[in-house]
């Protein structure tokens, strides 16, 4: 069977082949079904090949792991809900990092018994050969960055599920983190020039996992999406790197795409936000100095029916939808008002923050989910040029996105943050739970500007009454 | 191993790919595309089958029947999530009249 090397290592090819091309599609919402059909085809081929790989003992085992791995996911990821998706890709994330940590230390005990047993029997090398300097510390390196992600990206989930409430901050923190973190690199250190004792190797993945979590820990919820992407680069970049040590060119190749993609999608996500990426990780959100402005004026309600009749003799609605109205499970609702409004000749466009839902774009896998057709919602640089020839502009769940603050007041936390236009519109209707502030707890001038109405509820059952008070109108 | 520099060589050229197939993508996929490379990079499963494969003491099958463990359910999750998301997305333009006045 000499032609099944070549055999596995083709498969490997098209594996990668496929991912790359499967990325490339998914970043089109044209073809970005496709995408994720044609890396799995990929995937599928690469998991296959590896079965065939000559030499591979406990295959009942892995095929067991592999079974139970796959269907505990699969399971978990049929019945989460769309609103929860973030929290879901930084579980997978993180056991992705945490296998890319399971192999590093599976190595590294290997080498450590062939050193005292088997001399120069670097049993994972296809050659043979003993672990060179280079093999060593890309397992290491690997092994730390994985074990980070693995850890870190629990966390992440944990507190976008709710489970976590409370950010972990006390003083000196950062020079604990930071000497966590030299402690371990040093123990990697110790390990790549040959320490290879059971106790080193113990105690360096006890260190990355620790400060994993203890990077994470401080960190709010709002700035976790950030986070979850920079997990997700690195995950990548420690599949390259165990790759390089198994010489497994598929690992090299997709762990490489991933770890550059994720970091280029960290960097637009941060700016979307803007927060650069060192405020997200080592800054703490909403503790900046100096007096908030205060806002005078009131609030001004407005009823459902006279707000469902302004927009139904308007010419231009637009809706910004906010996080608050996916919590409200509004979305159907919200739809189906547009989708009436629309039917009365009505043009309306659906204006999404780069950061609205809990992640960039998740407001626009919920309004999918709905129904609403990706070619009615805007972003934001298209839609802000559009806001002052908007009649009405209707805002639910949204709240910091479209502060004004956010253009005016220095001395905002959220100064500086690109912001929908919303008070641009020639009247706004905000569909408001009630007085209070919202997520990052920041007062908004919007809701005392002149051309603002308030229609204080939940958001669905105002969306509910909308729906009614515009059948009413011809009815 | 692969030879040093042409080890180096692989992963000038896959990061420059990784980094331009996203940068001109809409922020309307950014999520369905973390996903979508969180997915990709399940491909680590392979790597935890090959440890487990070679495994020769029992604390390295433990090890590695947990990384494969692992790596399976970011593959699979990966995929479940990211084809979730992606199926969801159409356009009103083929047979949506409704929207055409």
């Amino acid at each position: 069977m000499s032609w099944l090397p070549g055999a596995i290592k083709a498969c490997y090819f098209l594996a990668a082949l496929l991912f790359i091309l499967g990325l490339k599609r998914m970043s089109s919402p044209r073809s970005a079904r496709g995408g994720i059909v044609w890396a799995g085809v990929g995937m599928a081929l690469a998991v296959a090949a590896t079965f065939a790989l000559p030499g591979l003992a406990h295959r009942g085992l892995i095929l067991v792991a592999l079974l139970l791995g796959t269907g505990a996911a699969w399971w978990s990821g049929r019945r989460v809900a769309m609103t929860a998706m973030p929290q879901m890709v930084a579980l997978y994330n993180g056991m992705g990092g945490g296998a890319a940590a399971a192999i590093g230390a599976a190595e590294l005990v290997a080498f450590s018994g062939a050193a005292v047993t088997l001399l120069g029997g670097g049993r994972f090398t296809a050659d043979g050969v003993a672990p060179g300097a280079m093999q060593l510390a890309l397992a290491v390196l690997g092994a730390l960055i994985g074990a980070v992600s693995f850890s870190g990206s629990l966390v992440a989930f944990a507190k976008l599920q709710g489970w976590l409430d409370r950010r972990f901050v006390f003083p000196g923190q950062r020079v604990v983190n930071l000497l966590v973190l030299a402690l371990a690199v040093a123990l990697g250190v110790l390990l790549v020039a040959g320490t290879l004792a059971p106790g080193v190797i113990a105690g360096f993945f006890a260190l990355a996992l620790l400060f994993g979590l203890m990077m994470t820990l401080p960190i709010g919820g709002a700035d976790m999406p950030v986070v979850i992407s920079l997990y997700n680069a690195f995950t990548g970049l420690a599949v390259a790197f165990e790759g390089f040590v198994l010489g497994n060119e598929a690992m090299i190749i997709a762990g490489t795409v991933v770890g550059a993609a994720g970091t280029l999608l960290t960097q637009l996500m941060a700016r979307a936000m803007n927060r650069s990426l060192g405020n997200v990780l080592f800054g703490s959100f909403g503790t900046a100095t100096g007096a908030a402005q205060t806002i005078g004026g009131a609030q001004k309600p407005i009823e459902a029916n006279d707000a469902a009749v302004m927009m139904a003799y308007a010419e231009r609605v637009v809706i910004v939808p906010g996080y608050g109205m996916a919590v409200a499970q509004a979305q159907h609702k919200v739809w189906e008002f547009a989708r009436l409004l629309i039917e009365r000749g009505v043009k309306v466009k659906f204006a999404i923050h780069p950061v609205a839902g809990r992640m960039p774009g998740h407001m626009n896998v919920l309004l999918a989910e709905a129904g609403v057709p990706y070619d009615l919602i805007a972003d934001m640089d298209e839609i802000n040029a559009e806001f002052p020839s908007t009649d009405v502009a209707l805002v639910i769940g949204a709240n910091d996105v479209v502060n004004p603050l956010a253009k005016t007041d220095p001395a905002s936390p959220i100064y500086g943050m690109p912001i929908l236009d919303v008070a641009a519109a020639k009247n706004v209707i905000v569909v408001k739970r009630g007085k209070g502030t919202g997520f990052a707890g920041i007062e908004n001038a919007l809701f005392y500007a002149d051309n603002a109405r308030m229609l204080y509820g939940d958001g669905q059952a105002v969306a509910a009454e909308l729906v009614a008070a515009l059948k009413g109108i011809d009815a | 191993m692969l030879d040093g520099f042409l080890a180096l060589y692989v992963f000038m050229l896959a990061a420059f790919t990784g980094y331009e197939i996203i940068a001109r993508v809409p922020v309307i996929l950014h999520t369905p595309l973390m996903s979508g490379s969180n997915f990709i990079h399940g491909i680590v499963l392979v790597g935890a089958m090959i440890a487990l494969g070679h495994a020769q003491t029992p604390l390295e099958i433990g090890i590695g029947f947990v990384g494969v463990l692992l790596g399976a359910g970011n593959a699979a999750g990966g995929y479940v999530v990211t084809e979730r998301m992606l199926e969801m997305f159409k356009s009103s333009r083929p047979g949506g009249p409704e929207q055409r006045r």
